[in-house]
């Protein structure tokens, strides 16, 4: 089938201002809307810039929006879309070249919410692990599966706003470590995302969780924080 | 120009550069410098597990996972380094988990094991529980684990950096250069020691598992400051690909009691591996796939098969097999318990293939997987350079660039895992304890020349020729005929072919002239990697007149102990290829014939 592909162009040495380019390409319903942009840049336009690594999912670098919702190009199909397909970039984050944007703020409010296991008390004295039930663990299993792609917090309009607020990906972080049972700075956490730039500006706006690739219930994981913060408990 | 000067300087932030980093920071001035974002790197891909002797749920010891990975390296892993890993590989997954990996739990709060391929209880030769892991993202969560703690440890990197070449002056190691992808400047890294970490080249293949990043940079830039190559003709077919895209479904679906079957309904398995079935090695198990393939046993006569792992089908042939769980109770799993063990399976085969696997069976074929030859190493990381395992002063590999050797002719699954976390940290520590011995050697004259130059060849090409294509011939040929199974007439096909590409590679240019993220270029640089690897490959299999490993010949069907236990070594020289040989380390384990 014939595929008309909309794709946002900006190259900061040339243009003063961004414009789509239209491509007219063949395409299968299982293409994948990576495949199409590895074949514009392979035969068409080789300027065309994008990040992509793993192509099925898991690296989180295509994170792209596409026909105006964020997703993973290498895990969006032709089928999924049809026959008229606009790529842009994520938005809240500056555009560098074409498709790359600038991720700094996003991985910078990702550091922010101190992103690693945290437990100072001494390790079992037989040297083996730390017990943890499977129930303890179940807890926070789905925000481990967190790949840092940006698809929540870029489709965030808080964020569109301002990108000082932590945003959805960071939060899911803060989420995995404060409901870890052998994690032991949920409290420190805590009070990083009860300040202005944290939960508050969560309104429930629930794009996140539908841009998730993961399928990661976003906000469910911010509504167990805020209530964590108003209760004190992490349960 | 643009220098930063650190003591260690490591290439590449998957597994094992970042654990690399994490040990050599703790002591040494460390930058990691990595193409990618750390967390996009390739490690985050591994699904099943990572293998070590716990015993958790049953009887296990690290003499039998030492076993089970010598005869799984078809005896070509060097046994002195194989019982370092599988003795390593207890504390290692301990310390995993003290840095807060999120490992599945048995009911009273362990780390959770599941069987994998070639993983066995050596008294009754039945596969045995020994893959520690987190859902089917194992590799994903020690990806996260690493860099949270490289965060937490301040660890200094440099995100987006294209390394280029390793710098080496007066027989040592001086630093290496890098571009800037967001500047397209290129940097001058001054250092005492070079870890490169940069993975594997299976993207040289056209059915592959691997991430467009796979393209052998370290390999082929140390190759091409003349450091040798080991082993390179072994290379592992994972048999479980999805059909057509290659996309990995874990060995981890056979361990939760996932079968295969011909297109005749056939547990094909059977006939090939009569104790341990489904999970026999992976080169075991891609031959019999391709033989059934042959010979006409395919689905509907097509190139693929099916796995199978429906509740009913899991259930029923746990009961014909005599498996039970760790409580000795009959195995009867639930479709939601699967899920729960394999959401990212069942997740790829939704968006790509449109099937829900807890009723329908999954197509799949062999997929380019994993590189088991690479930089020759010792087993503190340290590259050797030749026959007499001599040192390169300041240089070191690990993980699945570097080739110790412990997978010999074929990995075991959850090895790879274990072989980042374990050679990364000593690479780490052996770099950092070095260093503080040396001063900084001084740089060569115009250290970015030979990068510049690499470069500016590709920005001045004739742009006669297209990359794309060559890089889809390039995979082509290399599927067909330097793959699953081999033969001289094959793979003379292949190397001319491969020399055809590699002169018509000169004629590739890019339309992208600027600066800042020009990624046809570095994409185009890959490519010549790739082919420069290819050669290599292809030349070193053609040498390999026997069958061992993930190095199967038509023509030479056995294995040839007499004539081929030895390593394979292969250098540059003059624009052509010097061969050399180094014995395989041999200490409990006398190889005997391989039947699983």
């Amino acid at each position: 089938m014939q595929v008309t592909l909309k794709v946002f162009r900006f190259n900061p040495e040339v243009d003063k201002k961004w414009h789509y380019e239209t491509y007219v390409i063949e395409a299968q319903l299982t293409d994948r809307v990576l495949d199409l942009l590895e074949y514009v840049k392979g035969y068409i336009d080789g300027t065309l810039s994008f990040r992509r690594s793993c192509a099925h999912g898991v690296c989180g670098s295509d994170a792209l929006r596409i026909n105006g919702l964020n997703a993973l190009a290498c895990k969006v199909l032709v089928r999924d879309l049809g026959d008229k397909i606009t790529v842009d970039p994520i938005m809240g984050l500056k555009v560098i070249k074409d498709l790359i944007v600038d991720m700094d703020p996003f991985f910078d409010n990702y550091k922010k919410i101190l992103p690693y296991f945290i437990n100072e008390s001494p390790i079992p004295a037989d040297g083996r692990e730390r017990l943890q039930s499977p129930e303890q663990r179940e807890r926070f299993d789905d925000t481990t599966k967190c790949i840092l792609c940006a698809c929540c917090t870029t489709s965030c309009p808080s964020f569109w706003g301002s990108d000082d607020y932590l945003g959805p990906a960071a939060l899911v972080t803060a989420h995995r470590f404060i409901f870890d049972s052998r994690d032991e700075a949920a409290a420190d956490r805590l009070q990083i995302v009860a300040e202005t730039s944290g939960l508050a500006r969560c309104h429930t706006v629930y794009n996140c969780t539908l841009a998730c690739p993961r399928e990661i219930q976003v906000t469910v994981a911010i509504g167990e924080l805020k209530r964590a913060v108003m209760t004190g408990k992490v349960d | 120009m643009n220098i930063h000067q650190f003591e260690v300087i490591v290439v590449g932030a998957g597994g094992a550069g970042l654990m690399a980093g994490l040990y050599a920071s703790k002591t040494a001035s460390t930058a990691v410098i990595s193409k990618l974002y750390p967390t996009r790197s390739h490690t985050g891909a591994a699904q099943g597990g990572i293998g070590a002797a716990l015993g958790n749920l049953e009887e296990d010891h690290v003499e039998w996972h030492t076993y089970d990975s010598v005869k799984g390296s078809d005896y070509l892993g060097d046994q002195d380094a194989i019982e370092f890993m599988c003795q390593e590989a207890i504390d290692a997954i301990y310390e995993l988990e003290h840095m807060g990996l999120p490992f599945d739990r048995t009911p009273d709060g362990k780390i959770s094991q599941r069987p994998f391929g070639g993983h066995t209880n050596n008294n009754t030769g039945r596969p045995v529980r020994r893959a520690a892991h987190a859902a089917d993202r194992t590799g994903h969560m020690i990806l996260q684990t690493l860099y949270q703690q490289c965060l937490k440890n301040n660890v200094k990197f440099y995100d987006e950096f294209q390394v280029v070449d390793v710098l080496v002056k007066d027989g040592r190691t001086v630093g290496a250069v890098a571009l800037d992808m967001a500047t397209g400047e290129l940097h001058v890294f001054h250092g005492k020691t070079v870890i490169i970490a940069t993975g594997g080249h299976g993207r040289m293949w056209e059915i592959t598992s691997n991430a467009y990043a796979y393209s052998g940079d370290g390999a082929a830039i140390t190759w091409r400051r003349g450091i040798p190559l080991e082993d390179m003709e072994f290379f592992q077919f994972h048999p479980t690909g999805i059909y057509k895209l290659g996309i990995l479904i874990t060995e981890g679906v056979r361990g939760e009691g996932g079968i295969l079957f011909n297109g005749k309904g056939e547990r094909f398995m059977t006939k090939y591996a009569p104790t341990v079935k489904d999970l026999a090695s992976r080169d075991v198990i891609s031959r019999a796939m391709y033989i059934e393939i042959r010979d006409g046993n395919g689905i509907n006569g097509s190139n693929y098969l099916y796995l199978d792992v429906r509740p009913e089908v899991v259930n029923k042939y746990a009961a014909l097999d005599g498996r039970t769980n760790p409580d000795g109770s009959p195995i009867n799993v639930t479709a939601d318990q699967l899920l729960h063990k394999l959401p990212d399976i069942v997740d790829f085969n939704r968006v790509y293939l449109g099937i829900d696997p807890m009723t329908q069976p999954m197509p799949i074929q062999p997929t380019a997987h994993y590189t088991m030859g690479g930089i020759p190493t010792n087993m503190y990381g340290e590259v050797v350079i030749d026959e007499k395992n001599t040192v390169f002063p300041g240089l070191y590999a690990a993980g699945e660039v570097a080739c110790v050797s412990v997978h010999g002719a074929n990995r075991l699954g959850t090895n790879s895992l274990l072989d980042l976390v374990v050679f990364g940290k000593y690479a780490g520590l052996r770099a950092a304890e070095y260093a503080k011995g040396v001063d900084y050697g001084s740089l060569p004259e115009d250290p970015e020349g030979f990068a510049r130059e690499q470069f500016d060849r590709i920005r001045n090409g004739s742009s006669k020729e297209n990359a794309f294509d060559i890089g889809r011939e390039m995979k082509k040929v290399m599927f067909d005929d330097v793959g699953v199974f081999r033969t001289e007439e094959g793979m003379k096909r292949a190397l001319a072919k491969i020399g055809e590409l590699r002169e018509r590679f000169k004629e590739v240019g890019v339309k992208d002239t600027g600066r800042i993220f020009n990624t046809e270029l570095i994409n185009a640089w890959e490519l010549g990697n790739l082919l420069d690897l290819a050669e290599v490959v292809t030349f070193s299999a053609l040498n390999r007149t026997e069958s061992r490993g993930g190095h199967a010949r038509d023509d030479y069907a056995q294995r040839d102990d007499v004539n081929w236990l030895k390593h394979t070594l292969i250098w540059p020289e003059n624009g052509k290829f010097r061969l050399g040989y180094k014995p395989v380390v041999i200490t409990k384990y006398q190889p005997k014939e391989r039947v699983y």
